[in-house]
């Protein structure tokens, strides 16, 4: 049993475990006390001092989020005396803050804004000391506007604690005190690996995507575009959070009926891309151990994931000698994209320079990467606009959907069949136990020996989750992996990917695959999701694509039909020669410094 | 290669552990009175640590410049007591002297002014730092002289 500690808050008896602070103790006894530095996925910070609460018998105001909860403390949290100080301080951050909210991308979703708007701050009492800050627009993904920071430095935290990419740091102090990145440089020169995560975790409109709403709906209107639209797999299980629903279920057929009414002329699914690439990425998994293993070459190995765009620029920028262990194969929105300007533009006897790929990502280094000069295998650039779930939500409110009353449709086809496998991509975890789920079968003839195909040991938030398989009753052509015990690993957020990818820097890795996802949780909490985020939210998503997939007939990726097809009818096979053309890349050492 | 060397040098003298990061910082400042993005970069290097963070830790401090600093650097205390007994004066002194307000380097290249914060003069006030050798009660007359010191 924990040590418990007792106090009152507001005449209410609550008993927590020692270490907690008055906010955990104050948030048991269902008291609410506002906060704005104080995120729980981060180290407390105790500096915007917003949370402050009386304690009976102490003079000075206490930081709840930073002040342990002891025994027999009596606590308050709305007297005159604090709600007085709360309203200073929010009138100071006020004083310095760009308070043009109603210009603002985070208007209606900013915790500063809600605030103010709860503490009724006199709008004469402090003179405004904004600073002249010049918006960092640089970056594809993200914009930095320093005008609208509070300096709580969650993105500094989030940067850090969850990302280990430190990109952003504190400089200067006092008035001079803001986030910067190196030498002021521009986000696009810097080791910023575009995740997201800092928007995500981000109070105010100091950091936000960059948008290209305005780019959807102008070729949408254009009569002269075949504009198609892919939604990744997270997408659906966050878009009903980004139009005001509860967190925790998947819109996947309203999500389709929505794209249809806004005006796209195809909508395929990143779900059929993510089967495609599992038959992609397998094969090159195999061929990479039977390289090793039967030819005895030598190969790189272990094989790491290649789906998530932060954790390629990352890799790119701080493990820029293990390149060669990543996959070669695009992610499922790069894969999608020229497949459709090529197979289903021909198809369809639509010339591709007259036809736009939209992609609505949960992601923001979905943007850069869409950018990247590798990207444009179909002569053309592969994927057009990408935006984020919350851009799309803000989409369907502009239209005047009613989403909740929508009917469900299906995606199109070609490119648009999916299965469970393909909609477990969007969760931690999701990559490898797809991947195993089809692996496993191609060597074996046998079903992944697991209860109803749930890899349960790469499934949920640790860090750093392990599996081994042993491998047994091969089919022929894969004698040599006869009693092989095949290890894996996977990781979620930058943090939980450095051991990893140092293990394999210096030799002593012990797995064969390794999936990583640079977000916390994976894609159903990236950069592109609604906010607020935390643990209970990506718990929630998570069981949505969980479900989903069970909910599904096919559920291994290389059952897909439409997959099947496309290797009958343009690809012949996996890595054969147009996979190569269209479907793999290469990456770009990048400095690190 | 002698450049690279400083920090190296610097690493070697003080170690390359967290702790060991201002000492290094500081002795780069001493030998080249700045730190200079491919100094920082290196230090990170060393240190393995962000360039990010290294900047941010030189520029919480007056003392650690990131900005290239004239032969001479003064650095005048800006803090209250200073403030009361006269700071003004002596930037006054210096503008009309060398036309230059804190955070800038005159155009010969020969002198750069900071407003720093406390010096530990608080008794001797106003006070003010050239090139670390500390002076006290300054006035406008003696700030002009004391810079006259420096110009011949």
């Amino acid at each position: 049993m924990p040590e418990m500690v007792n106090l009152k808050i507001n005449d209410i008896s609550v008993s927590v475990e020692a270490g907690s602070t008055i906010l955990d103790a104050a948030k048991k006894a269902n008291i609410k006390i506002p906060t704005l530095c104080h995120h729980e996925d981060l180290c407390i910070a105790g500096n915007c001092r917003v949370c402050v609460v009386e304690q009976k018998g102490v003079n000075a105001l206490k930081a709840s989020c930073a002040t342990p909860a002891e025994e027999n403390m009596e606590i308050f949290t709305n007297t005159n005396k604090v709600r007085e100080a709360r309203k200073t301080i929010i009138g100071l951050l006020l004083s310095e803050h760009n308070n043009d909210c109603l210009h603002c991308y985070k208007n209606g979703n900013c915790e500063l804004q809600s605030m103010a708007k709860d503490y009724l701050v006199d709008s004469d009492k402090y003179i405004s000391i904004l600073k002249n800050y010049e918006i960092d627009r640089s970056s594809p993904s993200i914009i930095k506007d320093d005008s609208k920071c509070i300096r709580c430095q969650r993105c500094v935290r989030t940067c850090a604690e969850l990302q280990d990419v430190n990109a952003l740091a504190v400089s200067g102090k006092g008035s001079e005190m803001k986030i910067s990145t190196f030498m002021e440089k521009p986000m696009d020169y810097v080791v910023c690996t575009n995740c997201g995560q800092c928007v995500t975790h981000c109070p105010t409109g100091a950091l936000v995507e960059k948008n290209y709403i305005d780019e959807v709906w102008d070729v949408l209107n254009d009569p002269s575009k075949h504009v198609v639209v892919q939604t990744a797999p997270a997408v659906r299980v966050g878009l009903g959070e980004a139009v005001g629903l509860d967190a925790g279920k998947s819109y996947t057929g309203k999500m389709v009926t929505a794209l249809k009414m806004l005006g796209f002329d195809a909508v395929f699914d990143t779900n059929f891309s993510a089967d495609l690439t599992i038959l992609e990425e397998g094969t090159e998994l195999l061929t990479r151990l039977k390289d090793k293993i039967e030819n005895k070459k030598d190969v790189a190995l272990p094989q790491f994931t290649s789906c998530s765009p932060g954790w390629i620029k990352y890799i790119e920028h701080e493990f820029p000698d293990i390149l060669d262990y990543l996959s070669t194969c695009k992610s499922p929105q790069q894969m999608l994209g020229p497949l459709a300007k090529t197979y289903y533009a021909k198809s369809m006897g639509i010339d591709p320079k007259d036809m736009v790929v939209v992609s609505i990502m949960p992601c923001t280094a979905k943007k850069f990467e869409a950018n990247r000069p590798e990207m444009y295998s179909s002569g053309y650039k592969d994927v057009d606009y990408v935006i984020t779930t919350r851009e799309f939500g803000r989409m369907i409110q502009q239209a005047g959907i009613d989403f909740e009353t929508l009917k469900d449709s299906e995606c199109d086809s070609i490119l648009g069949k999916h299965t469970g496998a393909g909609v477990i991509f969007g969760a931690t975890g999701g990559v490898m136990e797809a991947a195993l789920r089809t692996a496993y079968e191609i060597i074996t003839g046998r079903e992944v020996p697991f209860s109803n195909l749930e890899v349960t040991p790469v499934r949920g938030l640790e860090g750093v989750k392990e599996a081994t398989i042993k491998i047994e009753g091969c089919k022929a052509e894969w004698k040599f992996l006869e009693n092989v015990e095949l290890k894996v690993a996977v990781a979620h957020g930058l943090s939980n990917a450095r051991p990893l990818a140092a293990q394999v820097q210096n030799g002593e890795s012990p797995y064969h695959f390794i999936e990583i996802m640079a977000c916390p949780g994976g894609c159903i909490a990236g950069g592109g999701q609604p906010m607020p985020v935390n643990n209970n939210i990506r718990k929630k998503r998570t069981e949505a694509i969980y479900n989903e997939d069970e909910s599904l007939q096919l559920r291994k990726s290389h059952e897909n039909p439409e997959v099947k097809r496309i290797y009958e009818d343009f690809l012949e096979k996996p890595l054969g020669h147009k996979s190569h053309e269209l479907l793999h890349t290469t990456y770009t050492k990048r400095k690190k410094y | 290669m002698t450049e690279i060397n400083i920090v190296k040098d610097a690493v070697k003298k003080h170690g390359r552990k967290r702790e060991s990061l201002m000492p290094v910082l500081q002795e780069i400042v001493k030998q080249e009175n700045y730190l200079s993005e491919e100094r920082l970069m290196e230090i990170a290097k060393e240190f393995d640590l962000s360039s990010a963070e290294v900047y941010g830790v030189a520029t919480f401090y007056s003392f650690l410049p990131v900005k290239p600093m004239g032969e001479n650097v003064i650095k005048v205390c800006q803090t209250i007591v200073c403030d009361m007994k006269g700071k003004e004066a002596v930037l006054d002194a210096i503008k009309d002297k060398l036309n230059i307000v804190p955070g800038q380097t005159s155009a010969d290249g020969k002198f750069s002014l900071m407003a720093v914060n406390c010096i530990g003069q608080c008794s001797n006030a106003p006070a003010m730092l050239v090139n670390d050798k500390p002076y006290i009660n300054l006035t406008y007359e003696n700030v002009v002289k004391i810079i006259d010191e420096y110009q011949s």
